[in-house]
């Protein structure tokens, strides 16, 4: 299997709509939605996190993109109050920004990388240059 | 002594409060965040509520604690949501299965609760959060036990300091969260977060002094 990756935003729109681009860039990986609270409100939820992160796990570990403030304290939180101590230690939070670093992270995932390189790709994505050549 | 009778009575009175209060955070939020911390924490605290009546009889202040924590990280969205279930899970960790504790226990147990919110929000003293109430709170709670003041005086004086706190925010410049995107004109705001901060202390207060 491959590195898996989970999805924090905000919005569950986002969320989804992120995985949906990524999974279409490598449809072998598994990317998983947390965005929004239990209710769908905008938001985040450290048990929906923990969750997506649990699904996400295939044994070779997660990379968790997020978005803005509490969607960095709400995956701190899943990672260390809420996940099995086994898992705990192949979960990582990503510098990378949420779309391009899922899109990267995802099709170096899709190589049969480990989740340090993959968790490395993500981050390049937060100085990629886009409209200079 | 606290016990977990008085624990389900601080949650269920803080939920009531802050339901009183959530117009007034939502407005100071609304100035400097993003116009949600009361209409945020008051749905939180209904499913807190929700929780509370699902525990057993009896049930012992970690359980009631937890219950708590659960019920906010999933329900209110804003950083206040893992943040306030951080500090509510670590005093539940804290007193674990006790249903009664001294004074000094329960004390440790609130330093744990402040040490866990300081450890995810990654926030400094000034930057214009809850911290601003609750380190100053306390510090004074902490003061006070060891004068010898019994819980419900020590109580009092930490929610004086946490009420002096939540004023001493205004004038500062917001460092966390969206306020700080506001950079100079986050000034001359009070701070949502210190303010329900402070509430679900004096409610604490209230309950352990039997007002």
């Amino acid at each position: 299997m491959t590195v898996g990756l989970v999805i924090v935003s905000h919005s569950p729109k986002i969320a989804e709509g992120v995985v949906e681009l990524a999974e279409e860039m490598a449809e072998e990986v598994r990317v998983l939605a947390a965005g929004g609270t239990d209710d769908g409100e905008i938001g985040t939820s450290a048990t929906r996190i923990a969750d997506a992160i649990a699904a996400a796990d295939s044994g070779d570990g997660v990379l968790v993109l997020v978005d803005l403030g509490s969607a960095v304290i709400s995956t701190r939180m899943a990672i260390d109050e809420l996940l099995e101590d086994e898992l705990r230690g192949r979960v990582r939070i990503s510098e990378g920004p949420v779309v391009e670093g899922a899109v990267i992270g995802a099709v170096q995932a899709s190589t049969g990388s480990a989740l340090d390189e993959v968790a490395k790709a993500a981050a390049r994505a937060a100085t990629l240059p886009k409209v200079k050549d | 002594m606290f016990s977990s009778e008085q624990a389900v009575d601080w949650v269920r009175r803080t939920a009531a409060v802050i339901g009183e209060h959530a117009t007034e955070l939502t407005k100071l939020d609304a100035a400097i965040g993003d116009g949600d911390h009361g209409t945020n924490m008051a749905r939180g605290f209904r499913a807190v509520l929700e929780r509370l009546d699902g525990l057993p009889e009896g049930a012992n202040l970690g359980a009631v604690f937890k219950a708590v924590s659960m019920a906010l990280i999933g329900k209110v969205g804003g950083a206040s949501g893992p943040l306030y279930g951080s500090f509510y899970l670590a005093i539940g960790r804290e007193l674990g299965d006790a249903t009664e504790v001294e004074d000094g226990a329960f004390a440790a147990a609130l330093r744990a609760g402040y040490d866990s919110v300081v450890a995810r929000g990654k926030a400094q003293l000034e930057d214009k959060t809850m911290l601003d109430a609750l380190h100053p709170a306390l510090a004074a709670l902490d003061a006070a036990l060891a004068d010898g003041k019994d819980l419900g005086a020590a109580l009092d004086a930490a929610e004086a300091a946490a009420r002096e706190g939540v004023a001493a925010t205004i004038p500062l410049i917001a460092r966390k969260g969206r306020a700080s995107y506001l950079g100079e004109r986050s000034r001359d705001h009070q701070d949502p977060g210190a303010t329900s901060s402070h509430l679900i202390l004096g409610v604490l207060a209230d309950v352990v002094n039997g007002r």
